[in-house]
């Protein structure tokens, strides 16, 4: 049995999954990307396979994604986190679905046919509103951890709106708010909302909906406001946060069938037709 | 895996596209253009400015030398400077959301500087008078009018219907009117009356023009393309600011013959062409060079473009000028309603064969960003044909993301690259 890995280089943190020729996740591991990606990206994948108990000649294959894709050296190949994303959901989920996959830099929304083919894909704009930063800005003027800002929007129990589709002034409008006495927990989970109604103007949402990434790893109240807007469940699949990772890590084991740009050059023309002449 | 990898990267296209052997007649031609509008003295031809597709062959006729604004500001941008001037035309009271070809020339003056400078010019050409059609948008005429107010200069022009179904003769009729109310005005600067026959001839050679030009747009149908979207802005620029002139018609003749000789020889622009696009909107021009490396490197052609085509005035007729100068105003893409624009995409995606279409949604361009009414997902849903939408613009910098950019592009290739190889297995099956 072969063993693959992939690696997700994300802005904030980067993840590695090794897996088995099956799909089994083997070892996973997340770690803080900071300045040096390929530092984080060796730290991630010796976690991984520490966890996995194996060493690199074990693994047969290793392909990156993320926005940090092509600073992995040690990778054979690479695949936009596009791919991967829809990739990894595909191998839990069978289609047609829509991923929304809510990462620490960008947004995504990823449409897959019923055999898993990605039809479409929608990114946020150049804007940190609708991702994890924007929740870091917040819980940064609210005065706590991003990670302690699920359990206080728990206590929320007066429905507040930040209207703001800015995150500079989304921070400007939730100051205006504490001045007048709004309690912390309302204001934390009017910032759900506000993340939730940016990623909901990003696409039509029908059918089976997936979510993926770290904001929804650690923020079920981001879930939760998911279905109430959406008016259906929301599906969860297995390590939301490293979905990315392992995605990359299917591209490896598929790598000998998989067509990805390095496959272009076999395929010749397209299948569109075209003149010869002018 | 270092070698599988260094095998997967040869596989890839080497991000170099190949470069048009004409582009040193095209340096002569632009330059001596240029250097022309740097003469001074006595005996010096007033000075026109015109919007880039206002009624130049009558400036022409009239003797103008025709200075076209939004040329300089894409030099702006281009040069990748635009960011550096644009602050200045904002502390004016000019919008950081109105086009920054406007705020990037405008803060350009301000700063006193100018590309120009190569060709010996030390600012833009002081015009004598200012020429707007408003069938691109309001935002040339309040450039003009900077300017005009500046140099105590009179703007004038053509106030054109826009979003139009089908071109109307009373439209025509509106729009020829406007250009001939043009005509004692000009004639007055100029020093000088309208003599019919050069109007004439003005507008056959821009007709010429025109015609070599899409001649040379529509050798990119053949399959490898021999030109890009990325190498017709370039080689456009004869036919924005010298149509009308038989050293355009000369420039696009030398043109023709290398792309048909490379089409006759089967050589591509893109090495190894696999994916055609189609693009629609503005280009980003800081970003020019770059983009056509990573289409390049994916072995992918961008092949048309709704704005090099924008270029092309199939309605001009030299037998009737006033008239077929209005009739092709107004029935440019830009000038025009949904229902045609989508028409108009749907042909060149037929033409072209291509495999998927970018829309550039251009901040600061609302007029060339065909992203905001939906068009792209009627189109795609109608045709089947995948789109990709990227958030830019043409010479604000700040409105783009190399990263995202990057992203999408190569997320869009291997969007369509995984979509053919399903269909090819469903064929082989």
């Amino acid at each position: 049995m072969s063993r693959h890995a992939g690696i997700d280089s994300g802005s904030w943190t980067t993840k590695a999954v090794v897996i088995d020729d099956s799909g089994t996740v083997l070892g996973a591991a997340v770690t803080r990307s900071g300045a040096d990606l390929a530092v984080a990206a060796a730290r991630a994948y010796d976690e991984a396979l520490s966890i996995a108990g194996l060493v690199p000649d074990d693994i047969s294959t290793v392909w990156s994604t993320g926005f940090g894709r092509h600073t992995v050296a040690f990778a054979d190949g690479s695949r936009t986190e596009l791919d991967c994303h829809g990739r990894g959901v595909a191998h839990y989920v069978p289609g047609p679905l829509v991923v929304v996959d809510i990462g620490g830099q960008d947004a995504k929304v990823i449409r897959l046919d019923a055999a898993g083919q990605r039809l479409a894909h929608r990114m946020n704009r150049k804007c940190a509103a609708g991702t994890g930063s924007f929740l870091d800005e917040i819980a940064l003027r609210l005065g706590v951890d991003t990670a302690a800002l699920d359990d206080l929007a728990s206590g929320s129990d007066e429905s507040l709106e930040l209207s703001s589709f800015c995150t500079v002034f989304a921070g400007t409008e939730l100051l205006t708010l504490i001045r007048a006495g709004k309690k912390p927990a309302d204001l934390a989970m009017a910032a759900y909302r506000s993340l939730v109604k940016r990623v909901q103007a990003m696409d039509v949402f029908q059918g089976k909906l997936v979510a993926t990434g770290g904001v929804v790893a650690y923020h079920p109240k981001v879930v939760e406001l998911l279905q109430e807007s959406m008016g259906s469940e929301v599906i969860i699949p297995p390590h939301p946060q490293e979905m990315g990772a392992f995605g990359a890590a299917l591209a490896a084991r598929d790598g000998a069938s998989s067509v990805g740009l390095d496959g272009l050059a076999q395929q010749g023309a397209s299948g569109r037709g075209g003149r010869d002449d002018p | 895996m270092n070698t599988e990898r260094a095998a997967g990267a040869a596989a890839r296209g080497n991000g170099r596209p190949a470069e048009l052997r004409s582009t040193a007649v095209l340096r002569e031609t632009m330059g001596a253009y240029y250097r022309s509008l740097g003469e001074e003295g006595e005996q010096r031809a007033p000075v026109a400015w015109c919007s880039s597709v206002g009624p130049a062959e009558l400036l022409r006729a009239l003797g103008f030398r025709v200075f076209y604004p939004e040329n300089h500001a894409a030099m702006l941008g281009a040069a990748r400077t635009a960011n550096r001037y644009m602050p200045l035309a904002h502390a004016q009271g000019y919008s950081q959301d109105v086009c920054s070809y406007l705020t990037s020339d405008i803060g350009a003056f301000l700063a006193g500087e100018t590309p120009l400078s190569t060709f010996g010019l030390t600012s833009v050409p002081r015009a004598d008078v200012l020429v707007f059609n408003t069938n691109q948008c309001r935002d040339v005429r309040e450039w003009f009018e900077w300017y005009g107010r500046r140099w105590t200069a009179p703007v004038i022009g053509v106030r054109s219907p826009r979003s139009i179904d089908q071109v109307t003769e009373d439209d025509v009729d509106g729009v020829a009117k406007q250009i001939e109310a043009l005509v004692p005005m000009l004639e007055a600067v100029a020093g000088a009356r309208l003599d019919g026959v050069r109007l004439s001839d003005a507008v056959g050679a821009s007709r010429t023009c025109s015609d070599l030009w899409e001649a040379c747009l529509e050798t990119a149908a053949a399959r490898p393309a021999p030109l890009t979207f990325f190498d017709g802005t370039i080689h456009m620029g004869p036919a924005v600011v010298l149509r009308g002139t038989e050293n355009a018609c000369a420039y696009y003749r030398t043109l023709l013959a290398e792309l048909r000789a490379r089409v006759q020889d089967g050589v591509g622009a893109v090495p190894g062409e696999s994916l055609r696009l189609y693009w629609d909107g503005m280009p980003l021009w800081g970003r020019l060079r770059a983009l056509a490396t990573t289409f390049a490197e994916f072995r992918t052609t961008v092949v048309a473009s709704t704005y090099c085509n924008s270029w092309i005035f199939s309605d001009l007729e030299a037998g009737d000028p006033m008239r077929s100068m209005a009739r092709a105003s107004l029935a440019l893409f830009i000038a025009r309603s949904e229902g045609p624009k989508e028409a108009y995409i749907e042909r060149m995606a037929d033409q072209y064969a291509v495999d998927g279409i970018i829309y550039h949604d251009c901040r600061t361009c609302p007029n060339n960003s065909n992203t905001r009414y939906a068009l792209p997902q009627r189109l795609s849903q109608r045709l089947g044909i995948p789109f990709l939408v990227l958030d830019g613009d043409v010479n604000d910098l700040r409105c783009y993301s190399d990263e995202q950019g990057r992203t999408n592009i190569e997320g869009f290739v291997e969007q369509l690259t995984d979509a053919r190889a399903a269909r090819r297995q469903v064929v082989q099956g």
